[in-house]
């Protein structure tokens, strides 16, 4: 076990596979501009190069290579500069695999940051993960710690589907023990990140030290809090999810997405699809308030869930 | 660079295969009259573009690849898919080339190097570029042709890829099969170079790459254009933009329309839009495909017995692939869960 942050995490989970398989390749904007760059140096420019601001070629071309047999990584930054290249996300890169009836595989990571509610304001903040989990094809993944952040990405480049791997941009400089030497995290397991009775609180990326900070809040009020971080959302560890509800009987669900466009009204709709008789109060969901993200720092905080809204909806299911 | 006229047998392949493809696509297209009900959605046909095809897919080798566009019968036919499942494709069929998730449009053959075709314009351009990367970097002196229309170049991925390719001296020839429509839209009217009355080929100068322009009606000239950029592209010196001038000989495509009124192939934009019956007769008149073998028979390549003898055993073949798709089952039902992934 090694203690470092987050984005340190990232980056060894991308060298972990570089030096494992030579077909792996990373390349971006602003990525590997001179020979010292830690990857290019590592690796060399056949496999890590700098590209213009291009995410459409950009990820065109992953696709393109991936389909001849290579692992692409493409660095792009800001989740929102997926929104560019739409079409080839959404509509490129998982159709292949299924229109040739088989015959391709589509291995490629899309690394991106979201969530930057750090003064970035309307265009560089949003949490774009439900745009994603409902893509047949598509693979999604947003880990909240740096253990998660290594192995996630180590999954990812090994898969053979088209994975979004999004990291979050307040999680960037966080301390965590990160697993020495060949580390993987599995897709599609949920992590109980903290163990209760009383009420399943689910959350995802940063919103999952708010929910861990809301639950031992509310451990000084006597509440068992079980926090659940599904580390991946597509695949859905619902059935962990699931087998909680059948503990609690009562569900708060955290995403920092605007309502109608968050995970949580997916993962409320299979929850009351599968457990209405299990439930003792209505599923709630603790989201961003439906707005564009205001630049000046009170507005902001405001609009995005935090501790003590969290708390507030576990209480208000408890009553 | 220099590349060498095809002999004899060559000559005789080349003009095999453009009879190949007009022969399936002439089945494709008489489908929706003999068998209603059977071709669904949209089906886009590359009558008149034969020439174009088999001139560039000609010097195709082994670990080469080429990636199209939704009008995608021609390529695989000539890189030795086997019509019969194609067909079978066309009808979605259990036996179809991509086991009847595909259709018409998303051909795929990737055992032929045929790795994959979009339907959404330009949007399969940096695929081929990704392709590339890959022949580029393992050194086997492999190339990747890359085959989308005029209407492509005004798409961002076309501009961003044409960029990247030549920076990176990607080992890639783009193809552009300039057929002078869009749809019901003429290139003068939404292309700035075409409006000037330049060539589209103009376009690779801004990405510091050589354009060309070649009658795409010439299986000739396309074999010498494209074989010598191809040649670049193999020996590292970078991708090369070719504007191909062809005419659709058919509509865009089948017709557009809701369940229960059944498709058919409307007349060619032309006349039915533009009222320019003499454009469209005067492309009849050039048709490559009867050309080529009135130049084969000429120069004595070929007799006229042996060119009948060669479209009857062709007719036949093509007759077979639709007995064989129509016979083909549907794929079963769970099938349509399967591929979504690896």
């Amino acid at each position: 076990m090694a203690q470092m942050p987050y984005v340190a995490a990232i980056d060894a989970g991308i060298h972990q596979e570089m030096r494992r398989d030579p077909d792996v390749l990373y390349f971006g904007q602003n990525l590997a501009t001179t020979e010292n760059h830690e990857f290019v140096a590592a690796y060399g420019p056949d496999r890590v190069r700098v590209t213009p601001i291009s995410e459409t070629a950009e990820i065109g071309i992953a696709i393109g290579a991936a389909m001849a047999g290579l692992r692409p990584v493409v660095e792009l930054y800001m989740a929102e500069f997926m929104l560019v290249a739409m079409d080839q996300v959404v509509n490129e890169a998982p159709r292949f695999r299924y229109m040739s009836g088989g015959q391709v595989k589509v291995p490629l990571v899309l690394k991106a940051g979201y969530g930057f509610t750090a003064g970035w304001a309307g265009q560089h903040t949003g949490s774009l993960t439900a745009l994603f989990m409902g893509v047949p094809g598509l693979k999604v993944v947003v880990p909240s710690t740096a253990a998660d952040a290594k192995g996630l990405m180590a999954t990812a480049i090994r898969d053979d589907n088209p994975v979004v791997y999004l990291h979050h941009y307040m999680l960037t400089l966080e301390q965590g023990e990160v697993p020495d030497g060949e580390y993987l995290v599995p897709f599609g397991k949920a992590e109980v990140r903290r163990a209760g009775g009383d009420v399943t609180i689910v959350a995802t990326g940063w919103m999952v030290p708010r929910a861990l900070a809301a639950a031992q809040q509310l451990a000084k009020e006597g509440i068992n809090a079980e926090v659940i971080d599904p580390r991946t959302v597509a695949p859905l560890d619902l059935e962990t999810i699931l087998q909680s509800v059948d503990k609690t009987g009562r569900v708060v669900l955290v995403d920092q997405a605007t309502r109608h466009a968050s995970t949580t009204a997916m993962i409320a709709a299979d929850i009351a699809e599968h457990r209405f008789n299990a439930l003792k109060a209505p599923v709630t969901q603790v989201t961003a308030a439906d707005t564009t993200i205001p630049y000046s720092e009170p507005l902001e905080a405001h609009v995005i869930p935090d501790e003590a809204r969290i708390a507030a909806a576990v209480r208000k299911v408890l009553q | 660079m220099s590349v060498l006229p095809p002999g004899a047998e060559r000559l005789i392949w080349m003009f095999t295969q453009m009879l190949r493809i007009r022969a399936f696509e002439d089945r494709v297209k008489r489908t929706f009259i003999d068998h209603p009900g059977v071709i669904r959605g949209h089906t886009h046909l590359a009558d008149g573009a034969e020439a174009s095809i088999v001139g560039s897919l000609s010097h195709f080798r082994e670990g080469d690849a080429a990636l199209a566009t939704y009008r995608c019968h021609g390529y695989p036919m000539v890189l030795g898919s086997d019509p019969k499942a194609m067909m079978a494709e066309v009808y979605g069929r259990a036996d179809g080339l991509c086991k009847g998730l595909g259709g018409s449009m998303h051909l795929t053959d990737v055992k032929r190097g045929f790795l994959g075709t979009s339907g959404i314009v330009g949007a399969g351009i940096p695929h081929a570029a990704g392709a590339a990367w890959a022949a580029q970097i393992r050194r086997k002196a492999n190339m990747v042709l890359c085959f989308f229309g005029d209407g492509a170049s005004k798409q961002g991925a076309f501009h961003e890829t044409l960029n990247i390719a030549s920076l990176w001296k990607l080992p890639l020839v783009f193809v552009m099969e300039n057929n002078g429509y869009n749809v019901v839209t003429t290139s003068a009217q939404e292309d700035a170079n075409a409006a000037a009355g330049e060539p589209l080929a103009v376009k690779a100068k801004a990405y510091a790459m050589p354009g060309v322009t070649v009658d795409g009606t010439d299986p000739l000239a396309v074999y010498k254009t494209v074989g010598e950029a191809i040649e670049r592209a193999r020996a590292g010196q970078g991708p090369t933009l070719v504007e191909s001038k062809v005419y659709r000989l058919s509509a865009h495509g089948n017709i557009i329309a809701p369940p229960g009124v059944p498709l058919h192939f409307p007349e060619h934009e032309a006349i039915a839009v533009f009222g320019k019956r003499e454009e469209y007769e005067a492309a009849l008149r050039g048709d490559p495909v009867p050309r080529f073998r009135g130049i084969l028979v000429k120069n004595g390549t070929l007799t006229s017995d042996k060119a009948d003898e060669l479209s009857s055993q062709i007719a036949h073949e093509m007759q077979e692939a639709v007995t064989f798709a129509l016979g083909s089952p549907f794929p079963k039902i769970e099938s349509a869960l399967e591929y979504n992934y690896a």
